[in-house]
């Protein structure tokens, strides 16, 4: 039986302050933002973020997300694979090497990737100020996603099921692709999400690598910034509120699959 | 499938894809993070300790360290406050809207860092903001002074407590609490002596992770902070800097230092949580 | 009276727990509360301890009105199905957690733990941690645990659902005695008739969230107010078109009896032997298919077997339900 109480008083007020925090520091700050982008009207809107400089970004941004979340659909699901299901030494730290990407300030990821793929690259491959930097810091930042989502799922899963497919005459494929994939669809779709939304707002880890040329490695958010150093925050804000309109669709979307994954709330 | 298997003594079945997979996913995992990262060690010491020092010994790079570390301190305690209250509202009580909010909480986590430093201007901004001008003429600064990048760090790091604790509170249930109201505990008492010690670790890993990210943040803090050297300039914006003047070693030096941080927290939290699944 | 029940209804959604419950609970006894899953005896008994409230109705302990009171203020001890062990806790910081939050002495509570840990024999498992302990002595833990404020009733949900059935007899035996010796009014849901007919000394039989009967097993079983009780609290089958315990039934191979309403031929359908019983499956001539139990010696006797010619007729004295009967 779950008691989940109707709200008593000393509840009431908590619920109260925490609203308000979250309403400053949050909702009312991301409402002006579409409101100052409202606010220019549609046409200003539109003229901002279709200008060729604007549409340029984020059509790169989108297009890089994109191609980082399908590599990391792949990558990551056969990461998660190898953590749950394969023993060996060593694996505690690739464990560690996942979560680096997280926790690393963004500006020193950018740094890091500058050290192994920049102009004195040990390995020769230069990226700095190239299109592919931008894919190869999105593939860094969010590597995680997709493994976090993934692994908890895929060690959940009852093995049982996969014998009694495997006693029915399933080869490994048929068992990984009609048994296992379908329960760990709705874990991949919310990794993929999640990592294509983070992929979108990147900006810290860009700083150093991509080099920022319009037209060819400037992404959505540099943009932004550059219109805010300009004082130009309508144009900003009308930018912002398509990366706005991105992040909550990835939220509407994780909701409903977070309610058949894990289930909260 | 006939062909040769051995079985460990886990009872993993290995074939030769098994190794195949195991070797594909550790040669990714070294080429994207373990040797880019390494690096960044081996070009903070090429000179021995002497980039380190010169840094340690800049008190500008001092200045911004302690600044880095005074906010995210703070916006770890609001967080975990906000975090554990919230957690325990979501879960323990019912209330309209709950739903929304529940998935709105999520936002942070995907939202532009650089959106989110134009949204705090756009109402906290000393000149044209919703608020900025009310509170910055009743003496608050918040734009280009320390409130606002505590609450940009606050703003980016806000869901990490509540997706670490909110499972935990889910999977404990209500029965330990129930037994201890019937024992005649208050809901203070039971807090304290049932739910904390219950969801301690899940705190804790949330804490662990938002002190990384908010030790880290750069775009938000870019924005909102107008970056002054010596007042306002954090760690990461130090970084940057240094980086951008020409100044590698001090660049990589700093980066090393914020690097060492975020690594221990990561290892730390993954020396605790097996720990806590053993339990 | 210890405990008085009036008009308590509770409705979660759409669906009615309870509905318009009164019921009198006395001093001193051991009640269980019986019936099917979702049929509102949890509910009840959650009403009682204070952690779920009635959407109407009063409830009364020891003559003290409770219906606002907060759990952690009624006094009750309360012991679940999943024991809600503190887990962090070790077995006497479990059992003596309701004397700390009431300030007792450090000593009185010393003592009062030692007692009770020996009272539910787990006196040398005192610094363990209840994931060290097996599922019956985590129970019992429990129940040290409630005892220990000295409640003025004790509840217990479902206590001993989730262990195995050995150990569930074994607890079983135990609370009877432990109630013997510390007669404090106790209250228990389960939905296993027997552990009701057992254990207990009055029986409150709740269904669809209303009560179908109150009684001591003896009458329930005896008689039962309705079809649904008599069904409950042991097999039934039909004879004549009415309600029977298949072991209320004559089994003869010659016809018998001077009333032919009162005796029913048959032929065996199907035998199944279990242990030392026998069950027969008996195709009456009006059609009715009617279940027989025999001992292994009778139906030997009889030289009954399938095929075999029977002729059934209800026990004197058998079981039937008393408002049917009335009828």
């Amino acid at each position: 039986m779950s008691t989940t109480n109707t709200l008593d008083r000393t509840s009431g007020v908590g619920l109260g302050i925490a609203m308000t925090w979250f309403s400053l520091l949050v909702l009312i700050p991301l409402s002006a933002v579409v409101f100052t982008a409202a606010g220019g009207g549609w046409d200003l809107f539109w003229r901002t973020v279709t200008g060729e400089q604007t549409a340029a970004a984020i059509r790169l941004t989108v297009g890089q997300a994109a191609l980082v979340t399908v590599v990391n659909v792949v990558m990551g699901t056969l990461i998660a694979w190898v953590l749950v299901r394969d023993h060996f030494r060593g694996k505690a730290l690739l464990e560690v090497l996942i979560d680096i990407p997280f926790a690393l300030p963004t500006i020193v990821a950018g740094l890091v990737l500058l050290a192994l793929y920049g102009k004195d690259s040990p390995l020769g491959i230069d990226v700095a100020n190239q299109r592919s930097a931008v894919f190869l810091a999105f593939l860094f930042v969010t590597l995680p996603f997709v493994v976090r989502m993934v692994q908890p799922t895929l060690a959940e899963l009852d093995k049982e099921v996969e014998e009694a497919a495997a006693s029915l005459g399933a080869s490994r494929v048929t068992t990984f692709r009609r048994v296992i994939l379908p329960s760990i669809v709705p874990a991949i779709t919310a990794g993929a999400a999640l990592s294509f939304a983070r992929g979108v707002s990147e900006y810290g880890s860009l700083v150093l690598l991509s080099g920022n040329l319009p037209f060819r490695t400037e992404v959505t958010s540099v943009r932004i910034l550059s219109s805010i150093e300009n004082n130009n925050l309508a144009g900003a804000a009308a930018t912002a509120t398509v990366l706005l309109v991105i992040s909550l669709a990835v939220i509407v979307l994780l909701d409903v699959l977070q309610r058949r994954v894990s289930g909260r709330g | 499938m006939a062909e040769t298997r051995t079985v460990a003594r886990t009872g993993v079945r290995r074939t030769p894809t098994t190794y195949v997979l195991r070797f594909v996913v550790a040669a990714y995992l070294f080429l994207l993070v373990a040797w880019p990262v390494s690096l960044v060690v081996v070009h903070t010491f090429e000179d021995g300790f002497t980039s380190l020092e010169g840094i340690l010994s800049d008190p500008d790079v001092v200045t911004a360290l302690w600044l880095t570390v005074r906010v995210a301190v703070i916006a770890v305690v609001i967080n975990t406050v906000f975090g554990v209250g919230m957690s325990l509202l979501l879960v323990r009580q019912e209330f309209p809207g709950k739903r929304l909010l529940s998935a709105l909480i999520d936002l942070p986590l995907s939202v532009s860092p650089i959106v989110v430093g134009l949204a705090l201007v756009l109402v906290y901004g000393g000149r044209n903001g919703w608020l900025g001008p009310t509170l910055e003429s009743a003496g608050f600064r918040v734009i280009f002074s320390t409130p606002g990048i505590v609450m940009a760090t606050a703003f980016v790091a806000l869901p990490l407590v509540i997706r670490e604790v909110v499972p935990v509170l889910h999977e404990i249930g209500t029965e330990q609490e129930q037994a201890a109201r019937s024992l005649g505990a208050s809901s203070a008492q039971t807090f304290r002596r049932i739910t904390l010690p219950a969801i301690k670790w899940a705190v804790v890993y949330g804490v662990v992770l938002s002190l990384a990210r908010s030790l880290g943040e750069f775009g938000a803090v870019k924005v909102v902070s107008g970056n002054v050297l010596g007042q306002t300039r954090t760690a990461t914006l130090m970084v940057e800097e240094k980086y951008l003047n020409f100044d590698q070693q001090g660049a990589y030096a700093t980066a090393f230092l914020l690097a060492m941080v975020s690594v221990a927290c990561i290892v730390i939290v993954a020396i605790i949580r097996p720990k806590e699944e053993r339990r | 009276m210890s405990i008085e029940i009036s008009g308590v209804s509770k409705s979660f959604g759409d669906f009615d727990a309870l509905r318009d419950v009164d019921l009198t609970i006395p001093s001193g006894g051991l009640t269980a509360l019986l019936g099917p899953s979702g049929g509102g005896k949890s509910t009840l008994l959650r009403i009682i301890a204070g952690l779920e409230t009635a959407d109407a109705g009063r409830v009364l302990i020891e003559g003290r009105d409770a219906t606002e009171l907060p759990a952690q203020k009624r006094n009750v001890g309360f012991v679940f199905q999943h024991y809600a062990a503190f887990k962090h806790m070790t077995v006497a910081k479990n059992v003596a957690f309701g004397l700390e939050i009431r300030k007792r002495p450090k000593d009185e509570i010393r003592r009062k733990v030692a007692e009770l840990l020996e009272l539910v024999h787990l006196d040398q498992f005192a610094h363990r941690l209840p994931a060290q302990l097996s599922g019956g002595q985590r129970q019992r833990m429990a129940l040290a645990r409630a005892l220990a404020i000295e409640p003025s009733v004790l509840l217990l949900d479902e206590p001993f659902g989730a262990l195995d059935a050995k150990v569930r007899k074994e607890l079983r035996d135990w609370l009877r005695r432990l109630h013997d010796e510390v007669h404090v009014t106790t209250v228990f849901v389960t939905h296993d008739q027997e552990e009701a007919l057992e254990v207990a000394d009055e029986i409150v039989v709740i269904n669809q969230g209303r009560i179908e009967q109150v009684g001591t097993p003896d009458q329930l079983y005896d008689a039962p107010a309705n079809d649904f009780v008599m069904g409950f609290l042991g097999d039934v089958t039909r004879l004549g078109g009415r309600p029977i315990r298949p072991h209320d039934i004559e089994v003869h191979t010659t016809p018998v009896g001077e009333d032919p309403a009162e005796v029913h031929a048959g032929e065996v359908a199907r035998l199944t032997r279990v242990g030392f019983e026998v069950r027969l499956l008996v195709l009456t001539v009006e059609g009715e298919e009617t279940q027989v139990v025999l001992t292994r010696a009778e139906a030997r006797a009889a030289g009954i077997d399938v095929g075999s010619r029977v002729w059934l007729r209800p026990h004197r004295g058998a079981t039937t339900v008393s408002a049917v009967r009335a009828v």
